[in-house]
């Protein structure tokens, strides 16, 4: 009898420090930020599409997508007079981008040339100068998460990966669950009550204690959301399934997430307006729009924004692929942004443009464009900005 | 609650306390040695002891224990790194010899499977086709599964376990993925012929059994890369990753010129290509691996500032050695060895002295591997290495059920999903992350501890058909036995011990073992 009243008094407790706490304080009113982070460099001029570059099609032979015919009402979107949207998120991305709440910034990218996508997805997960010594427990995800957390307004992280990215090293504890598949929760509040215990003073004593935490939560969440919709609410699968639980789970809560999508590494039978590309292009796009739909009128206070580590070469290989490459084309959403446009520093795409004959440049610096959007979004200082990105001063693209 | 008091639980631990005396007195604990006085007189196993075996092995069992006690450490290192195939238990051999897989013939699979391919898309769309392509799917899907079966078992079971763990030290290192292009049809010979036989070998025997791979190959895309096509995905990772390590002295222009070297090598199924007779007597073929002069760039090129004649095939083997003779070789390898068998940031001074000797004995794996398990660095560390999910897995299972045959590994394969660590799961050829870092999250956590319920609760199907026949109830495994009570109990923290006093059953008690940090760091 005493046990039970010593462990019940102990589960109070470690709510009340733990990450419900933190949530249930967080104001309801904050911005949303979320990183799509596309792992395999995705090739960017295959869903902005140069048209207006000749030199395009003379490079893709085979995988170039066919100039917008703006009668069919189908095919690439129009976007202005350089460039057009794939077809295969015309009327998911194509709709966001035309009531103005998508932007596409080409030239993007980092300084890294390695072209390796470990050291190039390491590179951007950190955001720290190329040059000079790196901090590997350092991400740039996790300083933002650091900086707002002193701030006016609280910005809950979450990552919906198995595992945590680098992204967020730094951060102190960042729950992270995968939202491929959820189920019951395993243990009873006694059993995590003891679980915890067992890591108290152990460096990974918060972790536990999150993770047992986040289960009983997410758990609670998707079984509410499911007997409130009528049971019918999940017949979507694959990323557009993963992007309406996140809008679930951030309506109410978290504020700053990151998540990760695969499979763009094309370096054969790549395909063109219909093929694997175009196939992955279409099952994020409507994620995104469904991710939009979920969060109802909170999506006016939501940005996203969907990064590769590289773009791909500017022509197609031997294999009807593309190579691993350098600049590439970020892409900014959200329901109150300024968007409707294609931002950012452009060059025509021209041979002579390209670097070193192969890759598109990059005239846009990540960290520059997302400091821009963070102190925006946060107004945060110019201090608090390099902070985030250390010697790269931020850069107002006006989408905010 | 009170069906299972603490009594009973303790009645369990004083039962187990009261074995292992009696075991030890009738000398009954070590093959060494009948008479009951020298078994007791043997020492106390010390805590570094059972942790350098936990390293040594995917986790310690009764066996391994015993084996330690009898040989020391050199001893048994020595056993280890001259260990073979003998080392499989017999129900084991039998298991793995039953499998499609264990007698794997790539070049015919593949050959039958593109003849199949084409067949179906010959076919009228229609159920018939779909029926087809179900099947073939089906058959790659059961072939891929029997390739993680092979390499689940063999970690569980096999005797030579520094073998085996070097074998997905290896496979990790060498990391190709089974749902890319038609792998799933090479991934057991890819373990079985090249990794298995050079585990413990020379490393450019290693590297080179793995470019002459078809899994490779494609999986890395060389199998595309020609004169006038080039594909410098495999060059990049050649360096990058399996060799050199991505600060290893290096540049593009060496990746472009290495990429032209690698033009030709590829796979090839179906008939030898028609060639020039002066082409005829540089073709090589082994199995599905081919190298076809006609695809390859013979003009000379300069590799790390070396200047390699274009020749053919001699032009990679030249390559080969030039890499791996390296010093940055030798320090990117000697650290990832480390960085996974000793600590996360291993010790500058003790990856030195192994790069020492990878360069001294010109890339000897044992050698390396001999000098790493016997040094200071190691003991220093011990207790301080998280395992990594297929090390938590394995480890439980050995832990367990010390040595009892499971007939299902399904359940394993789901766990490993679920922690993100499948053999031949990795999408990208960066292979498996070696650290803490990357395993232990908060929904890692999580995760592990469920697997801790899943097997100390017994119910997670281990030993039902392989088929989904459900076996007899077989209950949950005793943790609180022997190996614990020698091996385990006299470490625990005081806070483990104190969450096992809490355990309201056997099953919960086991549980909690498996999910505390004792078990989770070796």
């Amino acid at each position: 009898m005493k046990r039970r009243d010593a462990l019940k008094l102990g589960c109070t407790s470690l709510l009340g420090v733990g990450l419900a706490a933190r949530l249930h304080a967080a104001p309801a009113s904050g911005p949303r930020f979320v990183l799509v982070f596309l792992r395999g460099g995705y090739d960017a001029l295959n869903l902005l599409v140069p048209y207006s570059s000749s030199f395009y099609y003379e490079s893709r032979p085979n995988l170039a997508i066919a100039r917008p015919d703006t009668a069919s009402g189908t095919g690439a979107l129009a976007l202005n007079a350089d460039w057009a949207l794939a077809p295969a998120v015309r009327d998911t991305v194509g709709a966001l981008y035309l009531a103005r709440q998508a932007a596409f910034v080409p030239f993007a990218g980092t300084d890294d040339l390695s072209r390796s996508h470990f050291e190039t997805q390491d590179s951007i997960e950190l955001g720290q100068p190329t040059v000079g010594a790196r901090d590997y427990r350092s991400g740039f995800l996790g300083r933002l998460s650091e900086t707002l957390l002193g701030g006016a307004v609280s910005a809950p992280p979450i990552s919906f990966t198995d595992a945590l990215p680098l992204a967020f090293e730094g951060a102190g504890t960042v729950p992270n669950l995968s939202l491929k598949s959820v189920g019951k929760p395993p243990f009873d509040e006694r059993q995590a009550q003891i679980l915890s215990d067992m890591y108290a003073e152990h460096h990974l004593e918060s972790v536990v204690r999150d993770g047992l935490d986040l289960r009983q939560e997410v758990a609670q969440k998707m079984a509410d959301e499911m007997s409130a919709s009528g049971r019918s609410a999940i017949n979507t699968k694959g990323f557009e399934l993963e992007a309406e639980r996140m809008a679930r789970l951030m309506r109410d809560k978290y504020r700053l997430a990151f998540i990760d999508v695969g499979g763009w590494d094309t370096h054969v039978g790549e395909g063109s307006a219909q093929g694997t590309l175009a196939g992955n292009l279409a099952s994020l796009g409507r994620g995104l729009q469904t991710f939009s739909q979920t969060l109802g009128t909170e999506w006016n206070n939501t940005v996203v924004v969907v990064l590769s580590e590289f773009g791909r070469t500017f022509r197609e290989n031997g294999n009807r692929g593309t190579d691993h490459g350098h600049g590439s084309v970020y892409w900014v959403m959200g329901g109150a942004i300024r968007g409707g446009s294609v931002a950012g520093e452009q060059r025509a795409l021209t041979r002579a443009n390209l670097l070193q004959d192969r890759d598109l440049p990059v005239l846009n610096d990540y960290r520059a464009i997302l400091g821009g959007l963070f102190q925006r979004l946060w107004g945060l200082s110019a201090s608090q900005g390099e902070r985030i990105f250390p010697q790269a001063p931020a850069r107002d693209l006006d989408l905010l | 609650m009170s069906r299972f008091g603490q009594g009973r639980v303790t009645g369990v631990a004083a039962l187990a306390a009261l074995c292992v005396a009696a075991c030890a007195g009738s000398g009954g604990g070590s093959t060494a040695s009948s008479a009951g006085s020298a078994a007791r007189a043997l020492p106390v196993f010390q805590r570094t002891d059972m942790l350098w075996l936990e390293r040594i092995s995917f986790g310690i069992d009764s066996a391994s224990v015993a084996e330690l006690h009898r040989l020391g450490r050199q001893r048994f290192l020595a056993q280890q790194l001259s260990a073979n195939d003998a080392a499989l238990p017999e129900p084991i051999a039998t298991e793995l010899a039953v499998l499609e897989v264990a007698h794997a013939d790539p070049a015919r699979w593949l050959a039958e499977v593109g003849a199949e391919y084409k067949a179906i898309n010959a076919m009228p769309e229609g159920a018939e086709r779909e029926e087809a392509r179900k099947k073939l799917n089906e058959r790659g899907n059961k072939l891929a599964y029997e390739a993680v079966r092979s390499e689940l078992l063999r970690a569980i079971y096999s005797r030579a376990q520094l073998r085996e763990e070097m074998v997905w030290f290896w496979l990790n290192h060498f990391s190709v993925h089974q749902q890319k292009a038609n792998l799933r049809w090479l991934t057991a010979d890819y373990a079985d012929r090249a990794i298995r036989p050079h585990a413990l070998g020379r490393f450019r025997d290693l590297v080179l059994a793995t470019l002459e791979h078809p899994a490779m190959l494609q999986y890395l895309d060389n199998s595309q890369n020609a004169v006038g096509h080039l594909n410098e995905n495999y060059a990049r990772e050649l360096m990058e990753l399996h060799t050199l390590g991505v600060n290893g002295g290096y540049s593009q222009q060496d990746v472009q010129q290495l990429a032209r070297i690698l033009t030709g090598s590829g796979v090839n199924a179906g008939n030898p290509p028609r060639l020039k007779p002066e082409w005829q007597k540089l073709y090589r073929r082994e199995g599905a691996f081919e190298f076809n002069p006609a695809r390859h760039d013979f003009g000379s090129k300069v590799l790390l500032g070396h200047s390699i004649e274009g020749r053919g095939f001699a032009e990679v083997e030249e390559a080969v050695t030039l890499i791996v003779r390296q010093p940055a070789c030798a320090r990117f390898i000697s650290r990832q060895l480390a960085t996974y068998f000793v600590a996360d940031n291993p010790p500058k001074a003790l990856i030195e002295r192994m790069a020492q000797t990878f360069a001294r004995t010109d890339g000897d794996i044992a050698a390396v591997l001999h000098e790493m398990f016997l040094a200071p660095e190691l003991d220093d560390a011990l207790g301080g290495k998280f395992k990594d999910p297929m090390r938590f897995v394995i480890s439980a299972l050995r832990f367990a059920y010390d040595g009892r045959t499971i007939s299902n590994t399904r359940p394993l394969v789901n766990w490993l999903n679920g922690l993100g660590e499948l053999p031949f799961g990795h999408s990208t050829p960066d292979g498996y992350p070696l650290t803490e870092a990357s395993w232990a999250s908060s929904g890692q956590m999580s995760r592990r501890f469920e697997i801790a319920r899943a097997i100390g609760s017994g119910n997670a199907g281990l030993f039902d058909g392989e088929d989904g026949a459900a076996a007899a109830p077989t209950g949950f495994p005793q943790l609180s036995n022997r190996l614990y009570f020698e091996a385990e109990e006299p470490f625990l923290a005081q806070r483990t011990r104190a969450a096992l006093a809490h355990a309201s059953s056997q099953q919960e008690w086991n549980t909690f073992l498996l999910a505390s940090p004792d078990f989770n760091y070796e």
